[in-house]
């Protein structure tokens, strides 16, 4: 469904091939093996600090990633592990992240989702929320002003998140300066414990687009087909220079807010509902109904995430944890410009 | 004959001159030339780089961190520093972070223009340098001459961490020098404003201005007291001004922010606990009262120091 504030006169979205569908579920597939291992490392006292899982919203944060290319800006939030890998994020780094590893990319100065590889597009995000819309939007002027053409800067953010000021105060930049940026936001119903009917009053948070003279799309974010189609489309548009892109994702949380979180707000009939659906799930389904892939090389593909994960977690053990006596103890960059 | 905000604008015009990566965004600082015209023509002069900005700091100060981990230099001008509480967030927990996160410098210039001048009350008079140089990850600059807002702009830009620029709106068209400088003293080296034998008195921006009054004053009592322009109170020049303490023994340290805490404070601590013996007298601290800073000259006149309070709070410490 498109909320245009401009006509949109493309022809509908194309369906994703089997082959993007297929690829996509396999960044879904690993991102929530990774994160399954993960939350276990967490419940045996081996994770230091929050766990914070993107179950439930991999089919549309894998839809994202996989259609962003290489040279494009990358700000995912919490619960975009499966965009992160799809994006080019190599499970060590996600590894080495929650387990504090000194070869990751925080070195142990930050971790778990707050991490990233800016000089390669991909921001660490803060926990701030709405801080990174403006600053893809800045990312992307940038770009602009160094006479680089084609590029796209996405961010992705949750229902709560679009009640921040800096949501606002960036999606309106990015529509003034008419800017390649895509906006994910995942509704999955709840700011940690806040429902949706505590966090904003508009019936739909897609409406918001027109207010922001910004294009808008709906998908349904349990459904890897119609989040392949409709962030295919909006990254393409966006690309193709009609400005900033609103998606807004109807899906539910699969997960506490974090692995301390048990989640027991979350109203049963929502689980029970549509928007409640497993997405990894139903796009399994989906392939061994199309006959995509045979039900053995389905599970082959299971044991090789398996593997993979194990694989990393095992050499991350292996790995030196930050040294207090190493480390510089200096934020700034400009070494004499340190203080102490 | 220069003006201090007319060093800026010809601080910010060589910038763009020198350095393509340099922009400018913030409110009305286009066609406009900025509430204060520290970017007069600059629109005109350097065509697409000099943008206003919707009223929206904290997305001014995210995009222009967003723009420099791509490799600009932004220059973003808070149109005033009050202001600058609404990005707050994106300076102290985004920009002052990034390199200590990530590795990736973020090399951002904040000016604010900032302190009080007659009739602008509350919410167009504050000294933000303190909560800013509170936070890891800063350089806080206060210059008090025209020499300096120019040379130290350029510096902010060179540098490659976040820069937050304190220049005093008091001294925008109250300060004239002969001529631009052509050379300049490091960044981080406090600056003689003065030399003295008696008293030592460290301060930095408008306050510096007040303090050299209230020493010529002194002066006629026979006192002689040294002004000690700390140039940027982040990082602070601890050297100089525990040299300066041992020549002269007693300190009186100046400024016009808030009293709790702050630029001051840091002063006297590091003075107390690196030089205390070095002091012949309890170091002392004279500051702004502790209320929002008013409106009216009248009251305004008396919230912040001057050079008639300052030479007052000098000789109670002479005496000692």
């Amino acid at each position: 469904m498109v909320h245009p504030a401009e006509a949109d006169t493309r022809p509908a979205h194309s369906p994703a091939s089997p082959k993007l569908f297929l690829e996509t579920y396999r960044w879904m597939l690993l991102a929530r093996t990774a994160e399954e291992k993960i939350a276990n490392l967490y419940r045996s006292g081996k994770i230091v600090g929050g766990v914070f899982l993107g179950k439930g919203q991999e089919a549309l944060s894998a839809s994202l990633g996989v259609h962003l290319k290489p040279g494009d800006i990358f700000a995912p939030l919490i619960r975009d592990q499966a965009g992160r890998m799809a994006f080019g994020e190599s499970l060590l780094d996600y590894i080495r992240t929650y387990m504090g590893s000194r070869l990751g990319p925080m070195q142990g100065r930050d971790g778990n989702i707050h991490r990233g590889r800016p000089r390669e597009g991909m921001l660490a995000m803060i926990s701030h929320l709405g801080a990174m819309v403006p600053t893809v939007a800045g990312a992307l002027m940038a770009r602009r002003f160094k006479g680089i053409k084609g590029c796209v800067g996405a961010t992705c953010i949750g229902d709560g998140g679009t009640s921040t000021g800096a949501f606002h105060e960036g999606l309106n930049l990015a529509a003034v300066e008419r800017l390649p940026l895509v906006v994910v936001v995942a509704n999955n119903q709840y700011a940690y414990s806040t429902p949706n009917s505590r966090q904003f009053a508009c019936s739909d948070l897609v409406q918001r687009a027109v207010g922001y003279g910004v294009e808008g799309h709906s998908v349904d974010g349990t459904d890897l087909a119609d989040c392949l189609s409709v962030l295919g489309h909006a990254v393409e548009r966006a690309r193709s220079g009609h400005g900033p892109q609103l998606v807004v994702a109807s899906l539910l949380r699969l997960a506490g807010h974090g692995e301390h979180d048990d989640a027991h707000y979350i109203d049963p009939q929502l689980r029970k509902a549509a928007v409640g659906r497993d997405c990894l799930r139903l796009a399994e389904d989906e392939i061994l109904k199309r006959q995509w892939a045979a039900p053995a090389e389905v599970e082959a593909w299971h044991t090789a995430a398996q593997s993979q994960v194990e694989d990393a977690v095992a050499s991350t053990l292996r790995e030196p944890l930050p040294d207090p006596g190493e480390e510089t103890w200096q934020a700034l960059s400009t070494p004499h410009l340190n203080e102490g | 004959m220069i003006t201090y905000l007319e060093a800026i604008r010809e601080a910010q015009a060589r910038a763009l001159r020198d350095d393509p990566r340099v922009y400018i965004y913030g409110q009305d600082v286009g066609q406009f030339g900025g509430a204060f015209k520290a970017t007069k023509n600059l629109a005109e002069e350097f065509p697409g780089r000099v943008l206003d900005a919707p009223i929206s700091e904290d997305a001014i100060i995210g995009s222009a961190v967003g723009a420099a981990l791509e490799g600009m230099r932004p220059i973003v001008e808070m149109q005033f520093a009050d202001f600058s509480t609404v990005g707050l967030n994106q300076i102290v927990n985004h920009a002052a972070t990034m390199f200590w996160r990530t590795q990736t410098p973020c090399p951002i210039t904040v000016r604010l223009p900032s302190g009080g001048t007659a009739g602008a009350g509350p919410f167009h008079s504050q000294s933000m340098e303190a909560l800013y140089a509170h936070y890891p990850g800063t350089v806080v600059m206060t210059p008090a001459t025209v020499e300096d807002a120019y040379s130290m702009l350029l510096d902010a830009v060179a540098i490659d961490d976040p820069v937050i620029f304190c220049e005093h709106k008091y001294l925008y068209y109250h300060l004239k020098a002969e001529a631009l400088p052509s050379e300049a003293m490091p960044v981080g080296k406090a600056r003689l404003a003065r030399p003295g034998r008696d008293l030592s008195i460290v301060t930095y921006s408008a306050m510096v201005h007040e303090a050299l009054a209230a020493a010529a004053e002194l002066s006629a009592e026979g006192w002689e007291v040294e002004v000690v322009d700390l140039r940027t109170v982040k990082p602070l020049d601890t050297d100089t001004i525990l040299a300066s303490v041992a020549r002269t023994g007693r300190l009186l340290a100046v400024g016009e922010a808030f009293p709790w805490g702050g630029v001051t404070a840091e002063v006297v601590a590091r003075v107390a606990s690196e030089g205390f013996d070095l002091l012949d007298a309890p170091p002392r601290r004279l500051n702004s009262k502790d209320t929002p800073v008013p409106y009216h000259p009248n009251l305004w006149g008396t919230h912040r120091p001057t050079a008639r309070t300052i030479a007052s709070e000098a000789r109670q410490l002479l005496r000692v």
